[in-house]
């Protein structure tokens, strides 16, 4: 090769070299500027918040004075709304998910069905919200209720389900059910005894991925009727008396966390804005150890598998 | 088209393949297959890929049923008091139970040594203890696994190396006594050393199981069945003692496969 050749050659690779690493920088810098947004959102809400947090605060009702108000009907609403929620969403949301993946056919109607619930997941929450005032709390008189909020989160966060199942059963190689299957199971067996048990990190990541999502929901909530002030809990779910399980507090009113926030937020008096960051950094704190959950928990699931 | 070897007519047939044919949607996949499978010796299935020996196989378990658009034709007549396996009145669960089969590539299931070795006897519901302890332990000395893994049958299975895992797979078929065991080309996933202690231990086998082996090498068939069947182009070109087939094939397409032409 000769000389000038080489030389053009190098020129050309550090050329592309340079555009390469603009590429890199721009990258870094568009990262950085979310990252330190949300550091920022972060670090203010906490430094606003902490010195409100104390017993005191997640014992006590909402009430006029700021200094004395705390979250208790709050983070009791959340708990009981979430519960709901739970009981709702993954047995349907699992179930629905294994029919779709491993019994329906693959025809037309399966993919169309497939292509809704995907869909689905990205409806804005507030049609959820509408959709549960005219059927949960109208026609079948549930009411502006703990079960009425339950359900509604549960279908907002049942596609989210209903996907990772499929997707987390999918991902097991075809290779393991031809195993199975050659030993004589029953699709039954062959989904309860193996498929189902190693899908299980995926699909509780999901289920936690949901109700993280769920927890921060405030428009649905408010579009069926939540209370922004409520000082009063709903009858606990154990009693001294027979038959000591009581589930009178699916029907009591609640206010949930974000709706706490909300309210407080709204108020004139400065003072209250701390309370508002103080509740806010209890709910970042609630998602970031339901994601920490998952992924301890796809760790654990995952030990001694691999494909 | 199949000359008849004398010796084999004097063995007791395991299973007799009658007119089969086998679709794909509307792929015509094996074509007016006859064979015979002898009890207790090893049949191998060769010939070059694409050929249609593995959906042979399969269509003795009829695994074929779990994916839509295969249909098949004829009979496949297993013992004397004949079941036809093709038969949609003959339910597959059934002949899963009865006939065991290897694959491809390893695929124990990701639980301990044990629990796989157990899991075809939990399927029937057998759950006394010292059953189950005692099927897989001859399960697993009757797949020459028990000396390597005794001490660590909690282990997961995962943990085995790739020729242990397969011989587990084997444990894991011979645990509920099957008939008949189908191997679907069980060492192509294998090193050499893994190889030739599996076909060990298929000729070891053959005492108590009657065994149908597709193989993608000419030579591990030569070495270890009693009789082949080589097909092309999902046809059943020549059958009979592998020694024969090998030595002095009386098909122009057997010879120039054998003897490396084509393939």
């Amino acid at each position: 090769m000769s000389g000038e050749n080489l030389q053009e050659l190098r020129a050309n690779i550090s050329w592309r070299k340079l555009l390469d690493a603009i590429f890199a920088i721009i990258g870094l810098l568009t990262i950085l500027v979310a990252i330190i947004t949300l550091l920022a959102l972060i670090i203010r809400l906490a430094v606003d918040g902490t010195p409100r947090l104390s017993w005191q605060f997640f014992t006590s009702f909402p009430g006029r004075d700021p200094e004395e108000a705390g979250i208790l009907s709050a983070w009791v609403g959340t708990s009981l709304v979430m519960l709901v929620t739970l009981v709702a969403a993954v047995p349907l949301g699992v179930a629905s998910g294994i029919y779709l993946e491993e019994y329906a056919p693959k025809n037309w109607l399966s993919a169309l069905i497939e292509v809704n619930v995907t869909n689905l997941a990205g409806v804005p929450s507030i049609i959820y919200g509408l959709l549960a005032l005219g059927l949960f709390a109208e026609q079948l008189k549930l009411g502006e209720s703990i079960l009425t909020a339950g359900l509604t989160l549960a279908l907002l966060v049942l596609p989210v389900v209903i996907v990772t199942t499929r997707e987390s059963l999918r991902a097991i190689p075809n290779s393991i059910r031809e195993a199975a299957y050659a030993l004589g199971t029953t699709k039954w067996q062959m989904i309860w005894d193996h498929t189902l048990p190693y899908s299980m990190s995926g699909i509780l990541t999901g289920v936690i991925i949901a109700l993280a999502r769920a927890i921060g929901e405030t428009a649905p909530l408010i579009t069926i009727g939540a209370l922004t002030f409520i000082a009063f809990l709903p009858e606990p779910p154990i009693k001294s008396q027979f038959p000591f399980i009581s589930f009178e507090w699916l029907q009591a009113p609640f206010t949930v966390m974000p709706i706490q926030m909300f309210n407080w937020v709204s108020r004139p008096e400065p003072e209250f804005q701390f309370n508002a960051a103080a509740a806010g950094v209890i709910l970042i704190v609630m998602t970031l150890v339901m994601n920490g959950i998952a992924i301890y928990l796809r760790y654990r699931f995952r030990r001694g598998i691999k494909w | 088209m199949v000359e008849s070897n004398n010796k084999l007519q004097t063995l007791q047939p395991k299973a007799k393949v009658e007119q089969l044919n086998f679709y794909y949607g509307s792929t015509h996949v094996l074509k007016d297959v006859n064979m015979v499978v002898a009890k207790n010796v090893v049949t191998a299935l060769i010939g070059p890929s694409g050929c249609g020996k593995t959906t042979l196989l399969r269509c003795f378990n009829r695994l074929h049923d779990l994916y839509p658009g295969n249909r098949y034709e004829g009979s496949i007549l297993l013992d004397s008091a004949p079941t036809n396996i093709l038969s949609r009145k003959v339910d597959p669960i059934e002949l899963r139970m009865r006939i065991g089969m290897v694959f491809q590539r390893p695929n124990p299931f990701p639980k301990s040594i044990y629990e796989n070795v157990a899991y075809g006897l939990r399927v029937r519901g057998i759950s006394k203890q010292s059953i189950i302890d005692e099927r897989v332990e001859q399960a697993l000395q009757d797949a020459a696994l028990w000396d390597e893994v005794k001490d660590r049958l909690k282990d997961m299975a995962f943990n085995l190396s790739g020729g242990q895992q397969q011989r587990l797979c084997i444990a894991r078929a011979l645990a509920t006594n099957p008939e008949l065991i189908l191997f679907d080309e069980p060492t192509s996933a294998l090193d050499p050393n893994a190889t030739s202690s599996i076909e060990q231990l298929i000729g070891q086998l053959k005492q108590q199981v009657t065994i149908l082996i597709v193989t993608h090498s000419m030579q591990q068939a030569a070495r270890i069945s009693d009789y082949t069947a080589f097909m092309y182009l999902g046809e059943l070109v020549e059958f009979g003692a592998t020694q024969s087939v090998f030595s002095s094939p009386k098909q122009e397409r057997t010879a120039d496969y054998v003897f490396g032409h084509i393939g």
